[in-house]
């Protein structure tokens, strides 16, 4: 399987905040430089329309099988990437994220050399893990519908008729001979001042 | 209360208890105890004849002890379910020789002293839980004299004095003389905001402002002559609708004094208080004599908090209560998936506070049961069963409880249950664990590329996912400048970190790594990290040993949120790394070719407090402190010179 790897290199310019600091052209270079790497693209606007459209057709027409996106953190646009693969039939954890906007231009502004450097580096260090990515099946699991809240007091009560009023069965426990706990003892409660009971 | 007792979809199980829970999201398994109440509760009336021929008399736990019950009685007028209970400890019943008068006056026959308690299995998707509080004991608090004045209450006696359905009948009186009291004085902040361990908690209750506003402005309703005092450190009036009654509270004549008592003393012939206080806003001492003093007092985690936590695998705060797997973003959900929170067993909070939070609860716990499938993010740990040794050491880490072992059994894991942190991995000998999408292959691989170019100026980082590489991404968003030398990796949870990444990127030639993840009381798998510290404490031991600098190795907590801390991080790990020679370097890489990774600690292993010598690895400060394995794995460890968590344990 190592012997046909195709990995495609995408570097984001996110307009001027990696571009900025970063010499995203010389990272693209870089990247097309690294081992099992079919192709490298730079992009000004990786997750925009367009440059998810690029990644799409680059994936079918260079049949790359592992993605690596140079632009943010894998916090914001993981999700985003993973489903624009997936639209061209690639599992979506094949698909590794190289962070040089947050780790790397936005925290390297004043040394363009440094900064371009680390951020080929990052490309690297992703390219690297992406050779050991494989496809992986999310497991599905049975839901069985039904609730059971622990605790009658006013809390317990509430989320117990919310539950059954939507329709799902309830098992509501309670340890005293009652529902009702603390908010039952008192007499009345702000900010309405009526019963609470 | 009559709704939930009332509803076709809801089955109430009350006088019960959860014995157990097994499963995971979407499929828990749930044994409870039914209790035996002794009295059929679908057939008895509440008719109370039994009552009347009961001779046993106990205090009344619902009126705080202000009066008295039966050994069979129903705990309130309106209890759901509505029916008697059988005190059975009370009772003389249970041998009908010795009593029994209450079953010959049961004209429908549903008082049965052979009913037995009742196991009832339940299989359900979600669970929420909603457990509550329990109320502080003030009587630690000499200075208020409660216990010893009588006319010394708490708020929660005072619910039940005032209350219509309370010991007297709402009519609002001294215990001592049954005289309605004329002047009234409130404590606030009884058992909360106090540093001092003795005396309380550090939190504020939430409630107890609002509670005393609310009370005083009862007492003017029912009683308008009457004269009230407030003694408080601040007023938090801060919900909707708050501010206006502590206006009309103010308006309606009670005085706000700002200070807390310092002695109540009473007066024996008249029961009447004298309070000594200091008024802070005055700048003076005062006293005041009052009929009644009642002690606001706080909330604090129910007693039972530790048998739920360990049922669910929740996790909890260091004051006790349970915690959100996210403060802000899943603000209602357990550490454990498909469980659920709501109402005070999260936190102190309100009526209104705790409808909300019920209702956010019922909506996450309806967003699982409306589908009829879930799907499980791919990053759980698979066992290989030929390499399996089967010694248990993975089920022993896992937080979840989601691995099942038996002695001379492979290892399972129970994928559903699985969250990924990936610590049974990193905790394995024989490699026998992978984690799905985070190999070690993957791990391996990274650090040989972190390393390819100029090795010597580079920092090999381990970043957990959701503290520290978040909080690296926050120094970005924040555009936080710091040295250019860290090469990331990132990990689900710094647990992940096997003992062996750290020692082959030293053997690789990296001059400094540094291993990060959450703080201790965030860490996003309950307490996952702590396995992260037992093996970091072995590292600087098995790297002492080889004559190498244990400093090389450094260990930071750092939130999410904590930008500034990354940003700082940075910089003291870049100088750490500037003084690493390439001689230095070369020679670790010469002495570790051979060298076995190290794996136990002389920390982890103290069982009782020993005299120890603690030594920050960033900056070198040192102190003495008594240390044990239970402190390692309970207290995170700060230095208190530069704030770094290197900080390494000397016995």
């Amino acid at each position: 399987m190592k012997d046909d790897l195709r990995i495609g290199v995408f570097v984001c310019d996110c307009g001027l905040n990696i571009a900025g600091s970063v010499d995203t052209e010389a990272v693209k270079d870089y990247a097309a430089t690294l081992p099992d790497v079919a192709v490298a693209v730079r992009n000004k606007y990786t997750c925009s329309d367009p440059g998810q459209a690029e990644i799409r057709r680059a994936i079918v027409e260079h049949n790359l099988n592992r993605v690596v996106i140079a632009s943010c953190s894998p916090r914001l646009h993981e999700p985003t990437f993973r489903a624009c693969v997936q639209q061209v039939g690639l599992n979506p954890y094949l698909l590794e994220m190289a962070n040089i906007r947050e780790h790397c231009s936005w925290v390297t502004l004043h040394d363009r050399k440094a900064a371009t450097r680390k951020a080929q580096d990052i490309v690297r260090v992703a390219v690297a893990r992406a050779h050991w990515l494989y496809p992986q099946d999310e497991e599905q699991l049975p839901v069985t519908d039904a609730a059971l809240v622990i605790g009658g007091g006013v809390a317990g009560i509430q989320a117990a008729l919310d539950l059954a009023d939507a329709g799902h069965q309830v098992y509501l426990v309670e340890k005293q001979p009652s529902i009702g706990g603390i908010m039952a003892m008192l007499d009345k409660t702000y900010p309405t001042m009526d019963c609470s009971i | 209360m009559m709704d939930a007792g009332r509803h076709p979809n809801i089955e109430l199980l009350a006088y019960s208890e959860v014995e157990d829970v097994s499963g995971y999201v979407g499929n828990f398994r749930v044994r409870v105890r039914k209790k035996a109440r002794y009295v059929d509760e679908k057939e008895c009336t509440a008719c109370g004849e039994c009552v009347k021929v009961c001779p046993i008399v106990r205090p009344d736990e619902f009126q705080q002890g202000l009066s008295t019950r039966r050994a069979i009685y129903i705990p309130f007028p309106q209890a759901v379910p509505s029916a008697y209970v059988v005190d059975i400890e009370a009772c003389l019943g249970d041998n009908p020789i010795a009593c029994g008068k209450c079953i010959e006056v049961c004209d429908k026959k549903c008082i049965d002293f052979d009913m037995q308690d009742e196991i009832v299995e339940l299989n359900v998707g979600a669970i929420i839980v909603a457990t509550g509080m329990d109320v502080y004991d003030p009587t630690a608090l000499d200075e208020y004299g409660y216990t010893r004045f009588e006319n010394v209450i708490t708020s929660l006696e005072f619910e039940r004095l005032i209350s219509a359905g309370g010991p007297t009948g709402g009519h609002f009186v001294r215990l001592t003389d049954g005289q309605t009291p004329q002047r009234i004085g409130f404590v606030q902040c009884v058992g909360s905001r106090t540093s001092n361990p003795a005396r309380g908690n550090p939190y504020c209750s939430n409630i107890c402002c609002m509670n005393t506003i609310k009370d005083s402005l009862l007492l003017k309703d029912h009683y308008p002559d009457t004269d009230i005092t407030v003694f408080y450190m601040d007023i938090r009036a801060f919900g909707k609708g708050f501010e206006d009654l502590f206006m009309r509270s103010k308006a309606a004549g009670v005085r706000y004094v700002r200070g807390l008592p310092g002695e109540v003393v009473e007066d024996p012939q008249t029961r009447n208080l004298r309070v000594f206080v200091e008024n802070t806003t005055a700048g003076r001492i005062e006293e005041y004599e009052l009929d009644m003093l009642v002690l606001s007092i706080g909330a604090i985690p129910r007693g039972d908090s530790e048998l739920v936590k360990q049922l669910l695998t929740l996790s909890r705060t260091p004051e006790g209560f349970f915690m959100e797997a996210h403060p802000k973003l899943k603000p209602v959900d357990a550490t454990t998936k498909g469980v659920f929170l709501a109402g005070c067993a999260e936190s102190p909070k309100d009526v209104k506070d705790s409808v909300t939070q019920a209702s956010a609860a019922a909506a996450r716990a309806e967003v699982l049961l409306s589908r009829s499938k879930i799907q499980v993010e791919a990053i759980t740990a698979v066992v290989d069963e030929a390499k399996c040794r089967q010694c248990g050491r993975c089920a022993e880490v896992c937080p979840y409880s989601a691995i099942k072992w038996e002695k001379k059994q492979v290892a399972q894991v129970i994928t559903a249950a699985c969250a990924g942190c990936g610590t049974c991995a990193a905790e394995c000998p024989f490699d026998a664990i992978e984690m799905r999408h985070f190999s070690d292959q993957a791990i391996f691989a990274q650090i040989d590329a972190a390393l390819e170019r100029d090795p010597l100026s580079t920092i090999v980082t381990f970043a957990c996912n959701w503290c520290s590489y978040a909080g690296a991404d926050t120094a970005g968003t924040g555009r936080m400048e710091y040295p250019p030398n860290a090469r990331i990796i990132r990990t689900m949870c710094s647990g992940r970190v096997a003992a062996d990444f750290v020692w082959y990127a030293f053997r690789q030639g990296a001059p400094v790594v540094l291993v990060s993840g959450c703080h201790y009381a965030d860490c996003h798998y309950i307490n996952a990290n702590r396995n992260t510290v037992r093996r970091v404490d072995a590292l600087w031991e098995g790297l002492e040993k080889h004559g190498l600098r244990p400093e090389r190795l450094q260990l930071e907590w750092c939130s999410a949120a904590e930008g500034q801390r990354w940003a700082q991080i940075m910089r003291a790990v870049e100088e750490l790394r500037a003084h690493v020679t390439a001689e230095e370097v070369a020679r670790t890489m010469e002495v570790l070719r051979e060298a076995k990774v190290p794996v136990s600690s002389q920390v982890w292993k103290l069982k009782e407090p020993t005299p120890a010598l603690l030594r920050c690895m960033r900056c070198g400060h040192e102190w003495r402190e008594d240390y044990s394995a239970e402190k390692a794995r309970n207290e995170e460890r700060m230095c208190a010179a530069c704030r770094s968590s290197s900080v390494r344990v000397l016995i």
